[in-house]
């Protein structure tokens, strides 16, 4: 049944099972029985894996340690702000009262649930200066699909239905013009000019009134700061289309400018990258929405509200509001609550306006530190003070070494490698962000190592080429997994009998 | 400062470097007028503040474990997670890594999801399973779209069972606004009551998803075997929302014939947590793999001859598709996936047969001793798993008010989504509900009735 061969490094949890081996067990049933349905309804048999608590323990034990993580080490992954994940937040989100409350409980009985996200809605306001907030969204693509249908909902609501055409830049990530095709938007891509902005000719050429919108990051995914922001705001405005701001890279602007401020209509938020929720290996995520004020009757339902407002010694009691012209439910229930409100609150809580500050202050200062050292030995195709990363060529004059290969290589040195072939507009893209969790230290060694790397780019490329050596695993054969296409694995054929 | 391990020393040497003054140097790009605003935020805590701040607010909250009896389920569910579950998901390793794009670095969480994908292909009896979905209204409303692209748009007409979970039917509403469906089946008129046979009026040659759900959300176990012969002769595909806990005891959806297996799988190691974060499960044919979202882990080798895992298909999502691509989705639920995996290896096949066993017989007692009071009956006959529809004297938020007040979430008020159903309240029961507390329910209702 396994088709790709090769040898086994640990084996699958399916493969380290033997027949009647007892997990952990469930008590004796307390009531008296009953019969179970007729056997038509009933499954045959169950092909599931057993196992000793101990052999589930040391499997996963093994597993964890193949993995690269923030705790390990450092993890420079441009446009994911990979920052320290503080403990203390893994302590909240597992409070009792937290942990085991259910979704549907009445509003009276959740008064503390409902008050945190009620703050943590507030003060996403104030951070980002937009009127309404949602924090329903799983995920920063789920928020910005949010955003996009926020959009939609406010040109039709004015009978404004030839608006199709949603502007992105060619830095954008990939998931803006995703989605707006979910919605059948087509994607108009705007270029940037020679210091990264946007080039406001072909924007201005872009804009009239079929126009939706305009996706932009900013700082975008060169890690510049747009310096025309307020012309192209403005640009988009008068032809009637909205401004988007994706919220990946917010952690270059908390307390230093708020996106709505700025006259942005809409943004996504990642709180597992500005607000130090942890990626969990890919989620879950969380991606709440602020709009405008104009737009705030369009986000999705529910939100929380003030249902009565407080007096003298009695609290508010918090409950849920629909929105007037709500374009819906985005998911079941009230969004991440407790894997990613509870931590991104802990987080916001214990640093105040000017620990926000700082933290942008210092994100910003580290990649400009890293640039600044790198500078003389890998190009910067656009170079000028950045934001919170910065993105660098991984080629050299003479050499067939790629962005690639330097990439692998770094893990030789023990560092995750940067983000790369990312953006688009830059070839052999190395997209480093170092976040404000890193000491000099640190940036030193990985500066050292990228020089080191350059080095041995010239002089034994093969060191490159072949890397990473020193891990526990090779390059993958990427090809073979496309084709094959092995997804799954079972238990032996003979499992009844093997043991 | 609280995260920032930067000395002032070190902070000047590093300005000097990039060649700055001060930090505020550093963002001359923003527009002066807006540069710096003052937040109006509360003041730092430190860590011990907020450690107190952040109880006393979870403490504020009535939960289901320490202070209420709860019978509410409609699609979260309180069931017991092995202690080992939260000790491997808090091993920084896993929590702290990124998605899984540099394999080399990261075998742990790839072979992980690959286990997870594999369990849930078991679980099901499907051929394939993603790595996950946001949750198990999002993975319906992804279903939609997978039906939507296999037909190239050709087909429009979705058919939804009035007895899929509310919440997730509005879901597939929000997500479905670009592609001009025709919606049919769950509108005011269809009779919520009916079985799966009313829902094949609505299935024609435009029909390109049928969508019910297992057990439905009324708590009753339908086998959808006609159902799906009949939707496949006119060329429909049928998704079926199932729930894994009840899997583990009734016949598979695959053996029904399903195209698509989705599902919330919260109920297999993941805390109620407010409703989220959760797991949507998605398995299905291997034939529709390529119109399948969201991220794929497949087996390979590396250079040096060893089995190893990557994220494979890659060319199906939103960053090499761009606007062309099913679903925007990039990330999955990856943490909660190795729950999940965690949940079901550590209870193994046969403690999670005496999990499903335990809320079957217990829902059973439970639904035999409430229906013994006067004025209670059990709203339907067919066969059902952990949860039942009570048919009570008052309406069902009269009722759940007088539970309330004697310690007891009585059950989900179906009046809220139905409004045929005001006096009906679903009842969830689980492993976590004992005896005693099932009786305490009983005798309660008692006393109301007698009121």
């Amino acid at each position: 049944m396994n088709k790709t061969g090769g040898t086994i490094v640990e084996p699958t949890i399916f493969e380290l099972s033997s027949p009647g081996r007892l997990g952990v067990r469930m008590p004796a049933s307390d009531v008296p029985e009953t019969a179970l349905p007729q056997k038509n309804f009933l499954r045959s048999e169950l092909p599931l894996p057993e196992l000793a608590e101990v052999d589930v323990v040391r499997h996963y034990m093994r597993l964890s340690k193949f993995n690269y993580s923030v705790d390990g080490g450092f993890y420079p992954l441009g446009s994911c702000t990979m920052k320290y994940n503080p403990k203390i937040n893994e302590d909240t989100c597992r409070y009792p009262g937290f942990l085991y409350t259910h979704p549907l409980q009445p509003i009276e009985t959740v008064q503390g649930n409902l008050a945190l996200v009620y703050e943590l809605q507030e003060w996403l306001k104030e951070i980002s200066g937009f009127a309404g907030i949602t924090l329903q969204p799983a995920a920063g693509a789920h928020g910005e699909f949010a955003g996009v249908l926020i959009m939609h909902a406010y040109h039709k609501s004015r009978n404004d239905t030839k608006r199709t055409k949603m502007l992105i830049p060619d830095a954008a990530h990939g998931t803006n013009p995703a989605s707006a095709g979910l919605l059948g938007m087509s994607v108009v891509t705007i270029p940037s000019d020679a210091r990264g902005n946007v080039d406001l000719k072909a924007l201005e050429a872009a804009c009239d009134d079929t126009v939706v919108g305009m996706m932009l990051t900013n700082p975008n995914t060169l890690g510049m700061f747009d310096e025309n922001i307020e012309k192209v705001v403005k640009l988009v405005h008068d032809c009637g289309g909205l401004m988007y701001g994706d919220g990946a890279n917010l952690n270059a602007l908390l307390g230093i400018v708020r996106p709505g401020d700025l006259g942005f209509d809409v943004m996504h938020f990642n709180l597992h990258k500005t607000f130090s929720v942890p990626h969990g290996g890919g989620g879950p995520g969380s991606g709440p929405v602020g709009v405008s004020a104009q737009l705030a009757d369009f986000l999705p339902a529910p939100l929380v509200g003030v249902v009565e407002e407080a007096e003298d010694d009695v609290p508010p009691l918090y409950g849920f509001v629909t929105p007037k012209h709500t374009i819906g439910r985005m998911k079941a229930f009230h969004g991440h609550f407790g894997g990613g409100l509870v931590r991104a609150y802990t987080y916001i809580a214990m640093h105040g306006p000017d620990g926000l500050k700082d933290i942008s202050q210092y994100a910003v200062l580290n990649a400009n530190y890293l640039q600044a050292r790198l500078r003389d030995t890998y190009k910067i195709p656009y170079d000028r003070i950045c934001m919170h990363e910065f993105v660098a060529e991984g080629q050299f004059e003479g050499s067939d070494v790629r962005a690639l290969d330097i990439a692998k290589r770094l893990m030789d040195y023990n560092f995750h490698p940067p983000t790369n072939y990312f953006p688009l507009i830059v070839h052999e893209a190395l997209m480093i962000e170092p976040t404000e969790t890193e000491n000099k230290d640190t940036l030193d060694r990985f500066a050292d190592a990228l020089i080191k790397i350059a080095e041995e780019a010239k002089s034994q490329p093969d060191l490159l080429h072949n890397a990473p050596s020193t891990t526990e695993f090779g390059r993958m054969d990427e090809v073979k997994a496309a084709r094959e296409l092995v997804l799954c694995c079972w238990l032996p054929e003979n499992y009844e009998t093997m043991k | 400062m609280t995260f920032i391990p930067i000395s002032p020393n070190e902070r000047d040497a590093m300005l000097k470097t990039v060649g700055v003054k001060s930090l505020d140097d550093l963002f001359d790009a923003i527009p002066k007028k807006h540069r710096f605003p003052k937040l109006d935020l509360p003041p730092a805590l430190t860590e011990m503040e907020a450690a107190a701040h952040l109880s006393e607010m979870a403490q504020t909250n009535e939960n289901v474990r320490e202070h209420m009896i709860s019978f509410l389920g409609a699609g979260a569910y309180n069931h017991y997670v092995p202690s080992v579950v939260d000790h491997m998901l808090r091993r920084g390793e896993f929590y702290t890594a990124y998605t899984p794009y540099q394999p080399e670095i990261s075998q742990g969480t790839l072979q992980a999801i690959f286990e997870y994908q594999s369990l849930m292909t078991n679980l099901t009896g499907m051929e394939v399973s993603n790595a996950s979905h946001y949750d198990g209204a999002t993975a319906t409303a992804e279903a939609v779209s997978l039906a939507y692209a296999q037909f190239r748009g050709k087909r429009k007409k979705i058919v939804i069972s009035p007895t899929v979970h509310p919440q997730y039917r509005e879901v597939i509403q929000t997500y479905s606004q670009g592609m001009g469906l025709e919606k049919v089946g769950d509108d005011e008129s269809a009779n919520a009551e009916a079985g799966p046979e009313a829902l094949m009026s609505h299935v024609d040659e435009s029909t390109m998803l049928v969508v019910v759900q297992y057990p439905d959300f009324f708590g009753r176990i339908h086998d959808y075997t006609k159902l799906i012969e009949d939707a496949h002769a006119k060329g429909a595909l049928v998704c079926i929302v199932a729930n894994p806990t009840a899997l583990i005891m009734l016949k598979t959806p695959a053996e029904m014939g399903a195209d698509i297996v989705v599902g919330e799988a919260q109920p297999f190691g993941i805390p109620l947590w407010y409703g989220g974060p959760y797991l949507g499960f998605f398995t299905t044919k291997k034939s529709y793999v390529h119109k399948m979202a969201g991220r794929l882990i497949g087996e390979t080798v590396d250079s040096r001859g060893q089995r190893a895992y990557v994220l494979t298909l890659t060319a199906r999502e939103q960053h090499i598709k761009r606007e062309r691509a099913t679903s925007n989705i990039c990330t999955n639920q990856g943490l909660l996936a190795l729950a999940s995996a965690l949940y079901m290896s550590t209870l193994g096949k046969t403690g999670l047969q005496q999990v499903a066993n335990l809320c079957y017989q217990k829902a059973h007692y439970a639904a035999s001793e409430l229906s013994k009071i006067d004025g209670c009956d059990l709203c339907f006959d067919e066969p059902f798993f952990h949860e039942f529809v009570l048919c009570c004297p008052k309406p069902a938020s009269e009722v759940n008010e007088y539970l309330l007040e004697h310690g007891i979430f009585g059950g989900y008020d179906l009046g809220q989504d139905y409004s045929s159903l005001q006096n009906h309240l679903l009842i969830a029961v689980t492993e976590m509900n004992s005896k005693q507390e099932i009786d305490t329910l009983v005798e309660v209702l008692k006393e109301m009735s007698h009121e």
